[in-house]
């Protein structure tokens, strides 16, 4: 049977106080004290459900090889293109090679666990990348602002047993719509909670756990973590209860630290309970959205020798409390903060030369001469070696993954981003290569000449005008990440 | 090696106009101003100019391409005029083409003008702009200010030098040069100001706080060169003759290579000692009287003092606190207040530059005058920044010097 190979995970490194969404809001919705407690993950504003989705994904690969990628997945109902692919923006920047398939799944907030039953079969042909990134879009003061969290998880798949095999799958597919959002359109519309509990969660995604346990003639009393990823508390535990499961089998939601990740919420799950779990153990998975999936799993003896750094509690780990609401809003786009003249400066993209230089801004790759060993970024005809300005003696030099040391720095006031001041200065990487890096989730105690850098996939720029996004890579501070 | 132009070529005549941000007037009366100055000063005619090259650092804006901009404002009797663009050092580059047009006898009077209109922007500091289509996707744009404070890091990194001490060094350029532009008619900023005016100045890019940071001007500057027979020949008796004029352009190394440290210009420093050869100078610390550097920033002023040969490694913050490069030191630096307080019209300052070293030769400095006349003035236009920069560097002294 097919099964997981890997596991990996990426939560933005801000959490946002629910109580600080609350305090601001509640002259106006009072009634989301309810939720004002806890905090949950956002997106840098440099970061999307593609940026997301690379980090996930090079979490997962840390241990494997990238040619060991047949096929790249991506769940979301939130990427940035609608129509360039999103999964071969991810592609691009894991440096894979060009002969792997690429798909981008969406339309439901079941399209995570969907995507990961179609990825199951797709395995038998080579083993495929799934992955589910999501960044929602709520209107300030409503619940959904409170309830989402912004986060990506990826799954390594193979034709083989792995950490987890599968035992099987069960879908339910009706057009029950709890919310919906157009194309094009910016926020969800809504139907009432206690339907959707009722009728949605209570009958639909029932039916697919009952059903998935039936046809695999598994116990109920036999599941040993639950990972329903349904927002809402308690929805989990009746769901449970309805079906016969045992109450402890219900896996931790990590609503009160990250929030509800959509798409990518039953990946997320199912990479915490990998941690974690025992060989032998019995996991089921359920996403909901337009009907349910219920995907059945089962721990192999391999989970023993599974990698004990890294997935969703590594970067869990790694966070920062965010109080400023209005920070949270301006990063989401929901202010237009007066930006000044400096931010007028033209993004427009320039299609032929990034696809020239597609390996060196998407991928991070430099060069190496091959007679000489000098590294350098980026790669050029004519060598930087001073000594040796050998001429087309490079090869390709991936530099994304290797840790980076500062050299020179900044805290500019005047330069215009986002989230002011903008550090920037030289990185020099270990092995060789230097290059002048933005910064970001940086703090000032974090950033000093000598200290230790790690390079991350994020958006460089947004083109006003066009709305195209640019994406590079800038390097964060390794102390405190995983 | 080429024995370089010393003594080649004399500069017949200069002018300057008045720095600052000049609301009323758009960049051909500021060019205008200064070559009437610099005419006069010549004593020709428009017809005995045989070229003129025109610099200005942020060549897509306000003046256009080409350097037909000068011709019209000028009026120029049709002869060739190239618009050169090299950074901040683009004053430096237009003052390198007239004089070797004259060295290599091309041209009996050739010109040099320098012009920058900044304050048409509508916002403080310099405009942002691109650096090419590569650049753009992998680079980081950052400000200018951003872009030299990182010198600052490297160099306490390097030294062990505290942030507080460096932060006093710095303000310690900065006041010098308050100092010494409040005694220029000329320049844009006129107010003297004290340590802690600048140690608690608003941060602009850490560590370098508002008066860490020079002025950005409207300008434009104009200097006329010819060779000494023929200066002679027009009724000069005191002359001033180009020593030695280098440039050295970073090839990547900094910036993609191995070994930089990020604290000091590579740059300016292969460009001074071929400066020296040139012009013949041995031990650049006592016979560079006077010094008009790039001081774009503090820190920029304070590493150069090391990158010139005049202070040792890691030691010219020391020099810069006890008072060697004030107007009364042993080797003034920025007597006209420099790119902090003259000004920095972009395509003008390497030519303003060498119009200060030209005035103290020939004792026309007026109320900033240095008393004991410098056997060699240096002037050091940088542009760019730390990582990848032009750095150019003329030397200036009287005939036979």
């Amino acid at each position: 049977m097919p099964g997981i190979k890997s596991f990996g995970a990426y939560v933005p490194r801000r959490r946002l106080q629910r109580d600080a969404v609350y305090q601001a809001n509640r002259w106006f919705a009072p009634g989301l004290k309810g939720l004002a407690k806890g905090e949950r993950a956002i997106a840098n504003w440099d970061e999307d459900s593609v940026t997301m989705a690379v980090e996930a994904a090079r979490d997962c690969l840390r241990d494997h090889s990238s040619a060991e990628v047949a096929t790249v997945l991506l769940a979301s109902t939130s990427l940035p293109f609608a129509d360039r692919q999103n999964a071969g923006i991810v592609k691009e920047a894991l440096n894979l090679s060009d002969a792997v398939g690429t798909l981008d799944c969406g339309g439901s907030q079941k399209a995570g666990t969907t995507m990961l039953i179609q990825a199951f079969h797709a395995a038998a042909a080579g083993p495929v990348l799934a992955l589910a990134s999501e960044k929602r879009r709520a209107r300030p003061a409503s619940e959904d602002e409170l309830v989402n969290g912004d986060a990506a998880a990826g799954l390594l798949l193979t034709a083989e047993d792995g950490i987890a095999r599968l035992i099987g799958t069960h879908s339910v597919s009706v057009d029950f719509i709890d919310h919906f959002r157009p194309s094009g359109a910016e926020f969800d519309y809504g139907w009432e909670s206690r339907w959707i509990r009722e009728e949605g969660h209570g009958k639909l995604a029932h039916e697919a756990v009952a059903g998935v346990l039936e046809a695999n003639e598994v116990a109920a009393g036999d599941i040993s973590r639950f990972i329903a990823a349904i927002p809402g508390k308690g929805a989990a535990a009746s769901l449970a209860k309805k079906a016969g499961i045992r109450a402890e089998a219900v896996v931790d939601d990590l609503s009160a630290v990250l929030g509800h990740a959509g798409t990518a919420q039953p990946l997320l799950l199912l990479a915490h309970a990998l941690e974690s779990a025992g060989p032998g153990e019995k996991l089921l998975v359920v996403g909901f959205g337009q009907g349910a999936d219920a995907i059945l799993l089962e721990t192999t003896p391999a989970i023993a020798d599974r990698r004990s750094s890294g997935g969703v509690s590594a970067s869990l780990a790694r966070s920062c409390p965010e109080s400023n609401y209005m920070k949270y809003l301006a990063f989401a786009g929901h202010l237009q903060l007066e930006l000044g003249k400096r931010a007028e400066f033209e993004q427009k993209p320039v299609l032929t030369a990034l696809y020239r230089n597609r390996k060196a801004v998407m991928a991070l790759v430099g060069g190496r001469c091959t007679r000489t060993g000098t590294i350098q970024f980026p790669r050029s005809e004519i060598s930087v070696n001073q000594n040796d300005a050998a001429v087309g003696t490079q090869e390709d030099y991936p530099l994304a993954d290797r840790p980076a040391k500062i050299l020179t720095f900044t805290a500019d006031n005047l330069t215009y981003t986002p989230d002011p001041p903008g550090y920037y200065g030289m990185i020099e990487f270990e092995g060789g290569g230097r290059m002048m890096a933005e910064f970001t989730d940086a703090d000032p105690e974090a950033i000093e000449v000598g200290a230790p850098m790690r390079m991350m996939f994020r958006v460089k720029d947004r083109d006003q005008r066009s709305g195209f996004i640019k994406y590079f890579w800038k390097a964060v501070p390794a102390a405190g990440s995983n | 090696m080429a024995n370089g132009i010393r003594d080649k070529v004399a500069i017949l005549g200069m002018g300057c106009a008045r720095f600052g941000e000049r609301w009323e007037d758009d960049a051909d009366q500021l060019m205008v101003e200064a070559y009437l100055e610099a005419m006069t000063d010549a004593g020709i005619e428009a017809s005995q100019i045989d070229a003129a090259w025109l610099s200005v650092g942020f060549d897509a804006m306000n003046i256009g391409p080409s350097g037909i901009p000068a011709a019209i404002a000028l009026r120029l009797p049709n002869v060739a005029v190239t618009k050169v663009e090299n950074y901040c050092a683009s004053g430096t580059e237009a003052f390198r083409g007239a004089v070797y047009a004259v060295a290599s006898g091309a041209a009996d009077i050739a010109l040099a003008v320098g012009v920058e209109k900044l304050k048409d922007t509508g916002y403080g500091g310099l405009p942002v702009r691109t650096r090419g289509t590569t650049f753009d996707m992998i680079g980081v744009v950052g400000s200018a200010p951003g872009n030299f404070a990182q010198l600052a890091s490297a160099y306490r990194a390097k030294h062990g030098i505290g942030r507080d001490e460096l932060k006093r060094a710095m303000a310690h350029v900065s006041v010098k040069s308050h100092a010494n532009g409040a005694k220029n008619p000329k320049a844009h900023l006129r107010k003297v100001i004290d340590m802690d005016t600048a140690l608690n100045a608003p941060m602009i890019a850490e560590p370098l706080g508002l008066y860490d940071c020079c002025g950005v001007s409207d300008g434009a500057a104009v200097a006329i060169v010819t060779t000494p027979e023929i200066a002679r020949a027009l009724g000069k008796k005191d002359l001033v003759t180009v020593k030695a004029l280098q440039l050295a352009v970073s090839n990547g190394w900094e910036l993609q290579g191995n070994g930089w440290d990020g604290s000091y210009f590579h740059t300016t420093r292969i460009a001074a000692a071929k400066a020296y050869r040139e012009a013949g100078i041995t031990d650049p610390g006592k016979q560079v009287g006077l010094m008009e550097v790039h001081d774009c920033f503090s820190i920029t002023e304070l590493v150069t003092m090391e990158d010139l040969h005049i202070s040792e490694e890691g030691k010219g913050w020391r020099d810069v606190l006890d008072g060697r490069f004030d107007a009364d030191g042993s080797n003034p630096c920025q007597i006209d207040g420099g790119l902090k307080c003259f000004g920095h019209p972009i395509g003008a300052s390497g030519i303003r530059m060498i119009y200060e070293n030209y005035l103290q030769l020939l004792g026309r400095a007026g109320e900033r005058q240095r008393s004991t006349p410098p056997q060699f003035c240096l002037s050091h236009n940088l542009g760019g920044m730390p990582n990848q920069n032009v750095a150019a560097i003329a030397i200036v002294g009287m005939a036979g010097a």
